[in-house]
């Protein structure tokens, strides 16, 4: 078989058009080097646009006291200290400059009184932190981005799908294998650096508020070159997705409305949340009805107060865990979650400051929440596993090979802080963008793509053409059904060897899809594609869960229920093996320097 | 638009209700409406009957989608003739005893099935001169929330492209050489009334971005899923800017004294 295709050379191939792959693109573009940007959408779809609540970042603008220190901490803690501590310290330390930024860059956030950007409180957040436009901040980052970008002189390649990454004879990346979604014809793009800025992989399980892209792309991309994945067990399920109707079930529900003074109720009335808090954390929370209603009084007005924060805005591995145990014991809602109430408060403010939530229920549930209370339950919502990078440049284990945003690792530890995302895509995407430029000018010559390895990927790619048997969809559903039910918000022993054993099956069937059809805009054929993908993340996630036995952050083991000290500094890898088989090991987690363990002791005192 | 409630989910004897979609299939070559039998579900949206017949039916039935959540803009098609959002689009809003007509938006060029060729307005962004802010050092800027309600207003645009649609000077005319439509003039408007923004772009409203082209019908405004005064708000207030610059006849000759710029 003859392969044609078109070709695109670029110094740098930032693949995936989110938050952190504009971010790095035009990083990129403003060092002098030349950009392409592909996306497997259309150009500011990306899931960023779906983030709601907030950028984190430690402005200063509504509570002055806070600064990169505490955000380090906060950072640290919600993570339980399985986080990379420089990537939580670069973090912290940049995240303002990034926002301050975005603002240059004509992004219009919501204002305080005189005049700063203002700033929400958020979960697991110590102060109000949480720069935001209303409950669309991750649409306002994307566009301001995306404009941003179009004027950059990138090469946008729209609605393309990557399916491998291109290596020289040195084990450098040098391309990419891809093709149009449009047309299905084939492109390859040569370029000395590759940035993956991906995503997530939410499509791999049932409830979700992933959109379909999240198919764990550039993982499995990583993966397939030799780099390593990291803590692929910590999954954040989301406490507050929609849980009915049926179609839309797993959708979002932003944490901004508990930042707002969302109380969260189960069937008795009771506000359950002040029996869930952690005694670590429990100090810091308020201890009364009455405390919350002062604190919420004082963040409507915009004011100081010395109340503390109602215990709704506990860390999401909590408050998900907690939503699961009300539901468990019978106390749910009619649908099978619990009420999250807003309507106690000023129907103009809550529509001001809620607008995407008060349409979203209005449309899809009938639920006025100026009015009513809303039903919610966990949905899968973030990876915080995900490639390893090296946290000041972004550099895989594979020379050539970046990774920044969602499918990256190390930021976020065992659970992430809702807002940290944001600022994640921001300052990573742009030190990934920083790391390849440097990269890429230490590369001589100009890439050329291997014809041997793009004849493969090609033949790879139209196989499922060639083939009869089972569709795509079935066996998406079959995924599905094993990731939410044996490898979902609570986990044992017995369905993670069981998941494994059916993912190993699934596996076999994801290698036999057939597709009808034309390679014209076929989204069977492009569903195919992602299996192959999905699966290899799946199989990480149940391994490294199975391998994991305690419970920390987002991994919850029902027969490891506590921390086990012995794993507190272990971080857990997944490669490739010269076999093709997974290979697991671990690692001690880095250890941090003096001056920054000393902010926790100072803590103590 | 057909819009008689019926909620129940399934029939007398028991059965689970269906639904007729015909949908168009085919591209640039050709195509025709294909029905589907799908069943229906309380609280479904047509996107839900399209996933339906993608995962059942026919896997290759080419529809865009990302967030199903009414934020992206990827699913605008025409439902029942009317464009419209596909995840927002409540089936119990729709008369199902008759069969639903799903169809590509009409005023891009059709790719496949439900997907057009949107890339129009992608070229058009790139001629709209970015946010211009002043040389001054960024990091304390200051400004309200009153001064910036409006062009936040116009930043909720999710891109479905449903107004440009609508729009008659693009859907009927085909004008798009001489009109950009209301999402650019929308973007045009947030950047044109951002307190911090320093360029001056009305001449470019009044001629190559075409303004005068829009007689008001607001239409836009109609199908806007984000609820945006497009009309009244953006492209209104822009046309007064332009006729003060251009037709004011004091400010003509104050302009020609030299008094004003």
């Amino acid at each position: 078989m003859s392969v044609t295709y078109e070709t695109h050379t670029h110094d740098v191939l930032v693949i995936g058009a989110g938050g952190a792959g504009l971010r790095a693109a035009i990083e990129v573009s403003a060092q002098g080097l030349s950009v392409g940007l592909v996306c497997k959408s259309l150009l500011g779809k990306a899931h960023t646009v779906m983030a709601e609540g907030g950028a984190a970042a430690a402005l200063g603008n509504v509570d002055p006291q806070d600064g990169w220190q505490t955000h380090f901490k906060d950072t640290m803690k919600g993570g339980k200290f399985m986080n990379n501590w420089r990537m939580a310290e670069l973090h912290a330390k940049q995240a303002p400059d990034r926002i301050n930024e975005l603002q240059q860059w004509g992004a219009v956030f919501d204002r305080t009184k005189d005049g700063k950007i203002s700033q929400r409180a958020f979960g697991g957040h110590t102060y109000k932190r949480l720069a935001h436009v209303g409950d669309r901040t991750g649409l306002e980052m994307i566009r301001t981005l995306q404009d941003k970008g179009v004027h950059s002189g990138i090469d946008v390649y729209m609605e393309c799908t990557v399916s491998q990454l291109l290596k020289d004879g040195d084990g450098r990346v040098n391309g990419a294998f891809g093709y149009w979604r449009e047309s299905g014809r084939f492109v390859v793009f040569n370029a000395k650096a590759v940035i993956l800025a991906t995503g997530g992989t939410g499509k791999a399980w049932k409830i979700t508020s992933n959109s379909w892209e999240y198919t764990g792309d550039g993982q499995t991309l990583a993966y397939d070159a030799g780099a390593d994945l990291l803590d692929m067990e910590f999954i954040q399920f989301h406490p507050t997705g929609m849980v009915w109707p049926p179609g839309v079930r797993g959708i979002l529900v932003t944490e901004g409305v508990r930042g707002e003074g969302g109380i969260l109720r189960n069937k008795d009335g009771k506000r359950f949340m002040f029996d869930y808090l952690p005694p670590e954390t429990k100090h810091t929370f308020a201890e009364t009805e009455e405390e919350c209603e002062r604190w919420v009084k004082a963040t409507l007005a915009n004011e100081q107060t010395d109340a503390r924060r109602p215990p709704e805005l506990s860390t999401r591995d909590n408050v998900a865990k907690a939503i699961y145990y009300e539901v468990q014991a019978g106390r749910g809602s009619p649908h099978g979650g619990v009420f999250l109430d807003i309507s106690y408060q000023d129907a103009d403010r809550i529509k001001r400051k809620l607008p995407s939530m008060y349409h979203q229920f209005k449309e899809l549930a009938d639920v006025d929440i100026t009015k009513q209370p809303m039903e919610v339950g966990p949905t899968m919502h973030y990876t915080m596993g995900g490639i390893r990078v090296n946290p000041e440049t972004q550099m895989t284990a594979v020379p050539g090979l970046f990774a920044a945003g969602e499918c990256a690792a190390g930021l976020h530890g065992a659970n992430r802080l809702g807002g940290n995302s944001l600022s994640d895509l921001v300052v990573f995407g742009r030190l990934a963008g920083l790391g390849a430029v440097e990269f890429a000018k230490s590369v001589e010559g100009t890439p050329k793509a291997d014809e041997a390895q793009v004849k493969a990927a090609a033949q790879e790619l139209l196989a499922p053409f060639e083939r009869t048997g089972e569709g795509p969809y079935e066996v998406h559903r079959d995924l599905q059904e094993v990731m939410q039910h044996k490898v979902g918000i609570m986990r044992t022993e017995e369905d993670l060897q069981k998941a494994l054993v059916e993912l190993d099956a699934i596996e076999q069937r994801v290698a036999k899809v057939s597709v009808e059809g034309s390679i014209q805009f076929n989204p069977g054929w492009h569903l195919a594609q992602d299996l192959k993908n999905m699966i290899v993340v799946s199989k990480a996630v149940a391994k490294c869960a199975l391998e994991r036995r305690e419970s920390r952050g987002g991994h919850t083991r029902v027969d490891f229920p506590n921390y086990d000290e012995k794993l507190a500094n272990v971080n857990a890898l997944i490669r490739k093996g010269e076999d093709g088989s997974m290979q697991y090991r671990t690692e001690a987690t880095p250890e941090m320097p003096p001056e920054l363990k000393k902010l926790f002791e100072e803590e103590k005192k | 638009m057909a819009q008689s409630a019926t909620h129940q989910t399934s029939t007398s004897n028991g059965q689970a209700k269906t639904a007729t979609f015909r949908v168009f299939r085919g591209d640039a070559q050709g195509g025709q409406v294909q029905d589907y039998q799908v069943p229906v579900e309380s609280g479904m949206v047509v996107l839900d009957a399209m996933h339906y017949i993608q995962g059942f039916q026919s896997p290759d039935l080419a529809v865009r989608w990302n967030c199903k959540a009414a934020k992206c803009g990827s699913c605008s098609a025409e439902v029942n003739g009317k464009p419209s959002l596909m995840c927002k689009t409540r089936l119990d809003h729709l008369d199902l005893s008759q069969p639903i007509m799903v169809q590509p938006l009409k005023t891009f060029p059709l790719i496949r099935d439900l997907v057009t060729d949107v890339s129009w307005n992608y070229e058009v962004n790139k001629t709209i001169q970015p946010f211009t802010p002043p040389d001054e050092n960024a990091k304390d800027w200051r400004y309200f929330q009153n001064d910036v309600d409006r062009p936040q207003e116009f930043r909720k645009c999710i891109e479905c492209f449903l107004c440009q649609d609508v729009c008659h000077v693009l859907r009927n005319h085909n004008q798009k050489d001489q009109f950009y439509g209301p999402r650019w003039m929308i973007r045009l408007a947030s950047l044109e009334m951002h307190p911090m923004d320093r360029a001056d772009r009305i001449p470019f409203i009044k001629e190559k971005a075409g303004i005068g082209l829009c007689n008001i019908t607001k239409c836009c405004t109609e199908v806007c899923p984000e609820e945006i005064r497009i009309t009244d708000n953006a492209i209104i207030p822009l046309k007064e800017r332009v006729v003060d610059r251009y037709y004011d006849p004091m400010m003509w000759f104050l302009r020609k004294l030299g008094f004003i710029r």
